[in-house]
């Protein structure tokens, strides 16, 4: 049986977070009414002229710079041409042999290039197919025609779909970080096209790639990439070969489709584009962006491992997802701004993060969810401060996530307080958990403190987890040992 | 009333600032000869002047100004001479008109021309040819035909029109008229409905040398809505200069000698004369690749155009025949809307640009633009002004060239080298051959303009040309 090795590429389309659109001054938008951001310049009325986006520039080169790239002195808009209604001047600018930056890498995938161009508008095909063949009509919302588009192209550098998506988030974290982008799958302004080969373990040469579009979450980028890698690797054992094609991918059914040759059949007929001068970036320029450089999650991730002792593979959990890293310093600082030098460890609020995190599912952002970092970092400092139990305080985050609220309150309300180990109430506890597991009791006398667990377990459940383990633990071997 | 006509265009806007003329009654004395027009020359008339009237002391006092159909013109049709825009009216103005309509120039008519400005005769308009005014049988040259023909006529005291590879100061030349190309850049082009980009300018088209440089002077000038616009450096001033001392005209061999018409080359070498008596120093020159230029052009054209014409899809605006499906609906609407000329460009220059051909082509067509550019360089080291015939030929018949695009683009012969290099060039009458004006053209360094319009002014006094017989 052959070993099959996947070689897999991406490119990606980021929308920029800038203002205005790329080449007019139609304020970028999302979901409003459609074709109120338009102008003579963004519908390619006759005689109107682009005229660039400084600041989708700097966004341009910050994003270089974060991949190390080479930042071009001089680089040329192009016109590439072809006919659809969502591209209202019959040609999209863009970037072609002279691009703006060049080279680099995230991690360990290397970046091919990066360049600038212009969205196309967006197409809305009425009927049942949802695609334009067999479509009773089509209707075109030009607000995000011409949106400041930054392409990222990378080597084929993935060896598995998991890797890929993985790499995504940290791409997405990074841009996010840059504050370039919202980079959002679901809303369009992060865009992944795959490019997937296999080919036999060990060989050097590639394999015919197939090109994955359509794929609009990091799931089912993965998923997509995984199914692909199969329908190869099927093909070649059954002795066929895979044809270089543009394949949809359906996230209903969450298969790939050829697109009709049509579609992708075109000769671009690239040429530099006359209504744009080059685009000349100098060093003052590029330092000066350089300098904007936000901290990036690789060194996100050091910091916390340096400063605040987290674990290599909790750093990297955090920083490389920017809305976890931001809540959990959120968190921190909230902590200490009560706590002072008594504040929790930032080891014990990331596992608190942990904590919420399995709460709220793994894809969602801490910060659109109803607990505020202020509330979890009172809830870990209660913990800290043993005024509240471990097992109580997971309960209070459950209902945090749920409803919102303050925990101080909530444990007040529900009586949820730490009972403490002076507490007359855990002592009668402790007296009545040794009266009803008097073999327990026994054994724990004779010296095996192993069996001393179902007592303790059976303090921490009457007291609905308010006494202090370790505490409680402590009350019976004083009661049964001396 | 036949004296107001009589004014050249800064005289009038003299009177109307020494309240010696009331510019209302200028703009319908206009208006209603325009109306009038037998030539095909206009393809929109205004119905009044504009309300309120220019300012008292605007700089072109009211002058009513002829507009080329490309120009966009809010709410005005600005059609481009095509039957794909029939009709349209656009949201907007281009910067160039706004600027002279703000400087007191009110929009008389939009003019008629070539379709998209490919050609040399207004032939290939929709809306009909424009005859040209000395005779009727014969073009009035092109693209900017209809402006042309109007200033000649008197239907209009000046006008706009766009020049790509010959189509202000071939048009001027052929109607015995002054036809300046800016130095690329000088002069916006938002607004203007592109056929190359890279060549495109906006210029004059008037009735003398001054009210060129009158009009140019409220025209030029860097817009932030056109990436390619310059500022112009310094002011455009009314010329003065009474002769050329000092003045070295270059005469490049090849575009005065061989495929110049007799009459045109008799008329080019007698102004020559003329300007020696005026101090010029006159050499032969070389621009060994201008030969080329026409071929150069004729791809690089052809292939911005094909991209710039794209936009006419029928999805959003002008003509749509509708068809099943979305392919069919673009040709159908792309065959109706277009004329023959406009789809023989169009096929050249997507040609040009395929993958396989573009650097034969589209690249060698580039590098002989740089070679030209050069050349001009080379000769502005020892020359002031580079002097050629404008045309080959004075105009010709209706019908004549039609069945022969070669034989067309070789209208272009003389004119098309300076687009290419970006440099401003002037064409001004400098006679009659057989009834029929000849244009005399002055090319010199991008941003030469003011010396270009001193020169051509001690010219245009040395020659004397009478204008007034296009007049009627």
């Amino acid at each position: 049986m052959t070993e099959w090795e996947p070689v897999i590429g991406v490119e990606i389309h980021v929308q920029l977070s800038t203002r205005t659109k790329m080449f007019c001054g139609c304020e970028l938008s999302f979901g409003d009414p459609p074709n109120v951001h338009t102008c003579p310049v963004c519908l390619g009325l006759p005689g109107a002229l682009p005229v660039l986006n400084a600041r989708a520039v700097r966004h341009g080169i910050l994003i270089g710079l974060a991949l190390e790239s080479e930042i071009a002195e001089r680089s040329l808009f192009h016109r590439k041409n072809y006919f659809y209604p969502d591209l209202p001047k019959g040609y999209q600018i863009s970037q072609y042999d002279v691009p703006l930056c060049r080279g680099g890498h995230l991690e360990d995938v290397r970046i091919h290039r990066v360049h600038l161009e212009e969205d196309a508008a967006k197409l809305v095909h009425l009927g049942e197919s949802g695609r334009i063949h067999g479509s009773d009509r089509s209707i075109v919302d030009f607000n995000r025609g011409g949106t400041p588009l930054v392409e990222i192209v990378t080597e084929p550098d993935f060896r598995s779909a998991e890797q890929t998506r993985r790499w995504l988030i940290l791409l997405r974290t990074t841009l996010k970080q840059l504050g370039v982008s919202d980079a959002k799958m679901e809303e369009g302004s992060l865009r992944c096209d795959a490019n997937v080969s296999v080919r036999p373990a060990g060989s050097t040469t590639l394999g015919t790639k197939t090109e994955l579009k359509n794929m609009n979450s990091f799931r089912f980028v993965e998923r997509g990439i995984e199914a692909e890698i199969e329908r190869q690797i099927a093909l070649l054992e059954a002795g066929e070969k895979v044809e270089q094609e543009t394949l949809h991918f359906d996230p209903r059914t969450e298969r790939l489709t050829p697109l009709r040759s049509k579609e992708e059949a075109h000769d671009y007929r690239y040429f530099p584009e006359p209504d744009l001068v080059p685009l000349l970036v100098d060093a003052e320029m590029r330092e000066g962006v350089r300098a904007e450089l936000p901290e990036l999650p690789a060194a996100r991730a050091a910091r916390f491992e340096r400063e605040l002792g987290l674990g290599a593979e909790r750093a990297h959990e955090l920083a490389f997802r920017a809305e976890l890293a931001d809540y959990f310093e959120l968190t921190l600082a909230a902590a200490a701004d009560t706590g002072g030098t008594s504040a929790p460890a930032g080891s014990t609020v990331a596992n608190w993060m942990q904590q919420l995190v399995e709460r709220i599912g793994a894809d969602a952002d801490p910060a659109e969810s109803k607990v505020k970092p202020g509330a979890l970092a009172a809830l870990v400092s209660m913990v800290d401060a043993k005024e509240v139990g471990r097992e109580a305080a997971r309960d209070v985050l459950t209902r945090l996530v749920a409803e919102g609220g303050d925990p101080r309150a909530i444990v007040e309300a529900e009586g949820l307080g730490a009972m403490r180990a002076d507490d007359a109430g855990v002592a009668e506890l402790v007296d009545r958990a040794i009266a009803a597991d008097p073999a327990a009791a026994d054994k724990v006398r004779e010296g095996n403190k192993k069996a001393i667990g179902p007592l303790v377990g059976a303090v921490m459940r009457e007291s609905n987890g308010r006494a202090d383990g370790g505490e409680v633990r402590e009350l019976i071997l004083a009661r049964l040992l001396t | 009333m036949s004296t107001l006509i009589d004014l050249t265009a800064a005289a009038a806007a003299e009177g109307v600032r020494t309240g010696e003329i009331d510019p209302a009654e200028l703009f319908e004395a206009y208006r209603a000869r325009a109306a009038g027009d037998e030539l095909n020359a206009f393809t929109w008339i205004a119905d009044g002047p504009p309300s309120p009237g220019p300012a008292r002391d605007a700089k072109l006092g009211g002058v009513p100004l002829a507009v080329k159909d490309l120009f966009c013109t809010e709410g005005v049709p600005s059609q481009a001479g095509s039957r794909i825009l029939e009709g349209y009216r656009p949201p907007y103005t281009a910067t160039v008109v706004a600027k002279l309509t703000e400087a007191g120039a009110p929009l008389l008519g939009k003019t008629n021309q070539d379709e998209f400005a490919m050609g040399s005769s207004n032939e290939n308009s929709a809306f009909g040819p424009v005859l040209n005014p000395w005779d009727t049988s014969r073009v009035p040259g092109g693209s900017s035909g209809g402006s042309a023909a109007a200033v000649a006529a008197g239907l209009a005291p000046w006008a706009i029109g766009t020049d790509t590879g010959g189509s202000i100061r071939q048009p001027a030349a052929l109607c015995g008229i002054v036809g300046l190309k800016p130095t690329y850049g000088a002069c916006s082009r938002y607004g203007m409905i592109a056929f190359a980009s890279s060549l495109d300018q906006a210029g004059p088209l008037t009735r003398d040398v001054t009210d060129a440089a009158l009009l140019l002077s409220r025209m030029v000038g860097r817009d932030r809505r056109d990436s390619t616009s310059l500022e112009f450096p310094g002011e455009i001033a009314l010329p003065r200069a009474e002769d050329l001392a000092g003045i070295r005209l270059g005469v490049p061999e090849e575009l005065a000698g061989d495929g110049i018409e007799p009459g045109v080359l008799e008329s080019f070498n007698a102004t020559l004369k003329l300007a020696e008596g005026l101090g010029a120093s006159i050499e032969t020159c070389r621009l060994p690749h201008a030969p080329h230029a026409l071929s150069a052009y004729y791809v690089i054209a052809p292939a911005e155009a094909s991209s710039n014409l794209a936009r006419f899809d029928g999805v959003r605006y002008g003509l749509r025949v509708d068809a099943d499906d979305l392919t069919e609906m673009y040709s159908r609407t792309r065959a109706a809307g277009f004329g023959a000329e406009v789809k023989r460009r169009i096929m050249l220059g997507t040609y040009a640009l395929s993958s396989g051909y573009y650097e034969a082509y589209y690249g060698t067509a580039q590098k002989v633009r740089t070679l030209i550019s050069q050349d001009f360089k080379d000769a502005f080291a020892k020359f002031d002004f580079i002097a050629t015939p404008t045309s080959p030929w004075t105009a010709f018949e209706l019908g004549s060239k039609t069945a022969d695009p070669y034989a067309m683009y070789l209208n272009d012969f003389c004119t098309v080298p300076m687009p290419l290099a970006g440099i401003p060039a002037i064409s001004i009458p400098s006679g009659l051959s057989d009834g029929l004006p000849v244009g005399f053209q002055l090319a010199g360094p991008a941003f030469s303009e003011n010396r270009l319009l001193d020169a051509a002014f001690a010219l245009e006094g040395a020659i004397g040309f009478d204008g007034s017989g296009a007049r009627r």
